[in-house]
């Protein structure tokens, strides 16, 4: 018998890709999915229409509104986000591309509505000018962020050139604790390996506590590889992938849905296969974590304290008193003892209906604190059409929350939902860079648990602190 | 795409790791549809500090930035290399470059250029005694030369010949146009299509 290589679920998915693989050249990869939102796309398309290009495959090519629209009509797009908005609708239909625009139903934030179509299929390579498509590796697809000239070729040509990139596997053994949710287990990774420990690879997260989450705890994990610096993250599919896929619009039907199964069930990485790096965790040590920093990985779990700088490895002290000076936070200041402005319950990260639902747990019956702005933004309205059927929007509303329409709104700071300068706002998103959610404004990173939780107390908290 | 065959100019230190693209080129610039006008718009937020080194004359026509580990992070934006062109720079020298901003750099011209982070501090050292000091990157032979330093970094053939010539990445691929739709015709029949 012939000695097969043992290969990795990212090398099966890249090197059926292959289109050309030459000596002292990138792989030439076919794109299986590309998807296109009004921000990083106008030049692209300007660029075709110079050149006098089209778009080769418009039926492997989605676009939806998101980044800068308006989530209420109490506050209108500025003039130049519209005309970004009226450019993208003016090249979806001069180049024949879908569009799901600004008051549709299938509208919403491009990473929620890819897998809500089932257009996110395992196997699949998906690419799309936003670092966040590291999301639909959750199904075992590659997927991963491009700048806007690769938008432009890949709108030409439907392929990349790309580096087949390093692999690592990040395994998380065990249960998770009560109150640990995805979101805690990606900022755990992160503070664990931090924001460049990523960088050239695709993380494979392996383990039970991973296999035990749902497509959308997994989503969560995927969508942040990124803030690790990774190139991509991937979970192998499993039953939880198949049933989630199924029926789904853009599924395989029929003979179709057996023959992908089938294909499918080969793609795990094989017993035996190496991964370039290898970092475990054990589930059981995690806690729900909140950001004190600037970047992802400068984190604490919620009964911890802000760091003393002078405390930290010396490569990070100098950053670590920069963002604690942006931050305008005092070394050795309990957490819980930090009060917030805003709280923030979206993005693509952590808008899904459960973690809406998680959030309506906790808020139910409750008020939010007074004098906190506390903003719902389903991550597309397919979630809010879903969570109005299961009354989650009177919950919020009646705790003093804003329900909002689908978009990435508060963020990004590319709508008018923005921080003002020095406000501190508890957020479910995935970046706390300075001036992330507004110039000025002070972002903490946290699970919807830990958000909704907060909102209530006006201080970081879990849902087991409020009375 | 600009050919380009070798920078040689004065730099400007950043002697800051995990520079991310949000303050590389801040989101409100994002909002417009043109391929220019992005200058104004570079590390908008830390100018407004008068000590930030973008605001320090000795700087001023400096082609070459320098800068700490992870450079590039977070937003895919390529809007930052636009803003990092507009400025005058022709080419980035940081211990480790973000994956999306390094692709991004070799889409527009503006080397990306890794080195050890030794050789690294000895440059920021050098501009920041010295802002005068010439830096050289060679793409061909993909050194960097400067008082104190010789240095070579790591350039694939390929994006190494795209850089030298100013090729039209496109144009480039649509050679291939033939191996693409035999791929195509390869492809497996339940793969999701718009078209359903």
């Amino acid at each position: 018998m012939v000695a097969t290589v043992k290969r990795t679920l990212a090398e099966k998915v890249w090197d059926r890709h292959v289109v050309r693989r030459a000596a002292g050249e990138p792989d030439l990869l076919y794109i299986d999915l590309h998807l296109v939102h009004e921000v990083t796309s106008p030049q692209a398309f300007e660029g075709l229409r110079l050149a006098h290009r089209t778009v080769r495959r418009p039926d492997l090519t989605l676009s939806t509104m998101d980044h800068n629209v308006p989530t209420t009509i109490a506050t209108p797009a500025d003039d130049t986000s519209l005309k970004q908005m009226d450019a993208m609708a003016r090249n979806a239909r001069e180049f024949g591309i879908r569009l799901f625009p600004m008051g549709a139903p299938e509208q919403g934030i491009v990473h929620v509505i890819s897998p809500q179509l089932g257009l996110t299929e395992p196997g699949m390579t998906i690419v799309c000018g936003d670092s966040h498509t590291s999301t639909h590796g959750a199904f075992g697809a590659i997927a991963f962020g491009i700048g806007t000239s690769e938008v432009e070729h890949v709108l030409a040509t439907q392929t990349l050139w790309a580096k087949r990139p390093g692999t690592m596997a990040v395994t998380v053994e065990g249960a998770l604790p009560p109150g640990v949710w995805a979101k805690d287990v990606i900022l755990g990774i992160i503070a664990r390996i931090g924001v460049s420990g990523g960088v050239g690879a695709v993380i494979e997260y392996r383990g039970s506590a991973i296999r035990a989450l749902s497509m959308e705890g997994r989503m969560t994990i995927c969508n942040m590889s990124i803030e690790a610096g990774a190139r991509a993250g991937m979970v192998a599919p499993d039953e939880t992938t198949y049933a989630y896929v199924e029926k789904r619009k853009h599924a395989p039907k029929g003979s179709e849905w057996e023959r992908a199964l089938d294909d499918w069930r080969a793609l795990p990485t094989d017993d035996g296969a190496r991964f370039d790096r290898e970092v475990r965790i054990d589930a059981s040590e995690l806690r729900p974590y909140v950001s004190w920093g600037t970047n992802p990985s400068q984190t604490v779990t919620i009964d911890g304290r802000v760091p003393d700088p002078d405390a930290l490895e010396p490569a990070q002290r100098e950053a670590a008193g920069r963002a604690l000076s942006y931050m305008d936070l005092r070394p050795g200041t309990a957490m819980r003892d930090i009060t917030v402005d805003a709280v923030f319950l979206g993005s693509c990260t952590n808008a899904r209906i459960e973690d809406l639902r998680v959030a309506g747990d906790v808020v139910r019956g409750r008020k939010v604190r007074s004098g906190v702005r506390a903003l719902v933004v389903p991550g597309s309205m397919v979630v809010k059409a879903q969570a109005e059927r299961e009354g989650l929007d009177r919950v919020f509303r009646d705790a003093g929350f804003e329900w909002r329409d689908a978009g990435c709104s508060m963020c990004l700071g590319m709508n008018p939902d923005i921080l003002g300068p020095g406000e501190r706002c508890a957020s479910t998103s995935n970046r706390n860079f300075e001036g992330r959610q507004g110039p000025g404004g002070r972002t903490h990173l946290v699970s919807p648990a830990v958000a909704a939780a907060t909102a209530i107390a006006g201080h970081f908290a879990l849902p087991e602190d409020l009375s | 795409m600009r050919a380009v065959r070798r920078v040689t100019g004065r730099a400007m230190p950043l002697d800051r790791a995990d520079v991310d693209t949000d303050q590389i080129i801040p989101a409100h610039w994002l909002k417009r549809v043109e391929r220019t006008g992005y200058g104004a718009g570079l590390f908008e937020a830390w100018r407004r500090d008068p000590a930030f080194v973008m605001n320090d004359p000795r700087y001023a026509g400096a082609t070459i930035l320098v800068a700490g580990a992870n450079f590039g992070s977070g937003s895919s934006r390529e809007h930052a290399v636009w803003a990092l062109e507009e400025a005058g720079f022709r080419a980035v020298i940081a211990p480790s470059l973000a994956d999306i901003f390094r692709a991004n750099c070799l889409k527009s011209g503006l080397v990306p250029v890794e080195l050890d982070a030794d050789a690294v501090t000895t440059l920021l050292r050098l501009v920041e005694r010295d802002p005068r000091a010439e830096i050289s990157v060679d793409v061909e032979a993909r050194t960097v030369e400067a008082p104190g330093v010789h240095a070579s970094f790591a350039l694939d053939d390929h994006s190494r010949t795209r850089l030298l010539e100013g090729l039209d990445d496109i144009a480039v691929t649509l050679a291939h146009a033939d191996e693409v739709t035999r791929y195509e015709s390869t492809r497996a029949t339940w793969l999701p299509s718009l078209r359903d």
